[in-house]
């Protein structure tokens, strides 16, 4: 090593202080961390109940039949609770696999075909179990009597 | 007399034979394996059963192939050099006892996961050091420097004790499963050490920090594995570390 030593190599660039006042506001990344800690919690209160609530109470599960998922859809209460359990389950769920092409594919063109493939069926899904919910016919006409809810002999 | 002088003396640690698998690999290649190509290879040392994996390392060394490569420099868990993966775990060779291994079977060693192998167990620290350099790891203030030192009360100071503690072996980050998988990942080390001058009363950078670990690529990518912790040899709760950033961050308080 004399003083003409060919070359200086210098060590790696450590970043500026950069000193702001200001507040951090939450990104994307940390509302989907909120929403995947708010949606959990919710959503096994929603599918417990539902479980406890087809399976234990009544006939157990020897009750579930056309008149009785109809007899339940006709109460606004479970049409609201069964639209819920759809969508946060699908979204949470559908976020949780958006994680996780996040980590493991690592091509731009494989993420965004994953990521597309997911979010529209996250969304039919979604569609397509609402519309069953809310356009739901609990007395379909040509249908055998016995089959059906109760109520349904009023509006014949 | 036959019957004392047979057995051990008291206190004497029995010898044994224990084999080590290491996980090796050149990148000038050898006559078997191309350049960078890793290939097992097992080693048969003598030694007693409170000698550690880092000893038998060196007697592989020393007595038996002097080309085996790893990183060690203090010996006694201090510097961090020679954080490795044994028996599937990661840990510090100079702390690990072989009679806490089960030397029956033979030991596994491996090179650290998710940093790009050198040669045999010696990885490229640089994208662990670059995570850290991000977090800006010195300390952060306004105004003029007092004339004396900074003062701060034990209370003040326990706030951040545990993670003073790191010593930069890069086992918990090279635990992570998402850091596995995930090349944009900063990694539970630089979020311990963000985490050392966040909660330091002395420091003013802390929102700076906390908006750099705010990114796409900061705390929220943290799945709450637990393997940092459980991997870390200084005994640092590194998840909950990441989880206090976290709270920091959704409540706007530190
Ligand atoms: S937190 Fe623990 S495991 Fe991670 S680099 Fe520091 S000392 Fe090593
Ligand atoms: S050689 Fe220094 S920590 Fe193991």
């Amino acid at each position: 090593m004399t003083a003409s030593s060919p070359e200086f190599v210098p060590g790696p660039k450590i970043k500026e202080p950069r000193i702001r006042s200001g507040r951090v506001r939450p990104g994307a990344e940390q509302w989907s961390w909120r929403f995947m800690r708010i949606s959990g919690p919710i959503l096994v209160i929603l599918i417990l109940t539902h479980l406890f609530i087809n399976l234990m109470t009544g006939d157990g599960v020897s009750q579930i039949d056309f008149a009785f998922v109809a007899g339940k859809w006709a109460a606004p209460l479970w049409q609201w609770w069964d639209f819920l359990m759809l969508a946060l389950a699908m979204l949470h769920g559908g976020n949780g696999m958006r994680l996780l092409i996040n980590d493991y594919a690592h091509t731009p063109w494989l993420r965004k075909l994953l990521h597309g493939a997911l979010g529209v069926a996250v969304l039919g899904i979604i569609v397509l179990g609402s519309l069953v919910i809310w356009t739901f016919d609990p007395c379909p006409v040509d249908a055998d009597m016995s089959l059906l809810p109760s109520f349904c002999e009023d509006v014949r | 007399m036959t019957a004392t002088a047979e057995s051990p003396a008291v206190g004497e640690v029995q010898a044994m034979t224990v084999t080590l698998r290491i996980l090796r690999s050149k990148p000038e290649g050898t006559d078997e394996h191309k350049p960078g190509e890793q290939y097992w290879q097992e080693f048969q040392v003598e030694a007693h059963a409170t000698d550690r994996v880092l000893d038998a390392l060196h007697k592989i060394k020393w007595e038996q192939d002097g080309s085996l490569a790893f990183r060690r420099s203090c010996a006694h868990g201090v510097c961090g050099s020679d954080a490795m993966r044994i028996n599937a775990r990661n840990r510090l060779a100079c702390k690990t006892l072989l009679k806490d291994l089960n030397p029956a079977k033979p030991i596994i060693v491996e090179p650290i996961k998710g940093l790009p192998v050198e040669k045999d167990l010696i990885v490229d620290m640089e994208p662990f050091f670059a995570s850290y350099r991000e977090i800006m790891p010195f300390l952060m203030t306004t105004g003029s420097a007092p004339a004396r030192e900074r003062r701060q009360s034990p209370e003040e100071r326990q706030r951040f004790d545990d993670t003073t503690k790191c010593i930069m072996c890069a086992a918990c980050t090279t635990s992570c499963p998402v850091f596995w998988t995930d090349g944009q990942y900063f990694g539970p080390q630089a979020i311990v050490g963000a985490h050392r001058f966040i909660f330091d009363s002395r420091d003013e950078g802390q929102w700076d920090r906390l908006e750099v670990l705010n990114d796409k690529a900061g705390v929220w990518k943290c799945r709450t594995a637990f393997n940092c912790t459980e991997a870390c040899p200084r005994g640092i709760e590194v998840t909950k570390a990441i989880s206090e950033v976290k709270h920091a961050l959704t409540t706007g308080e530190i």
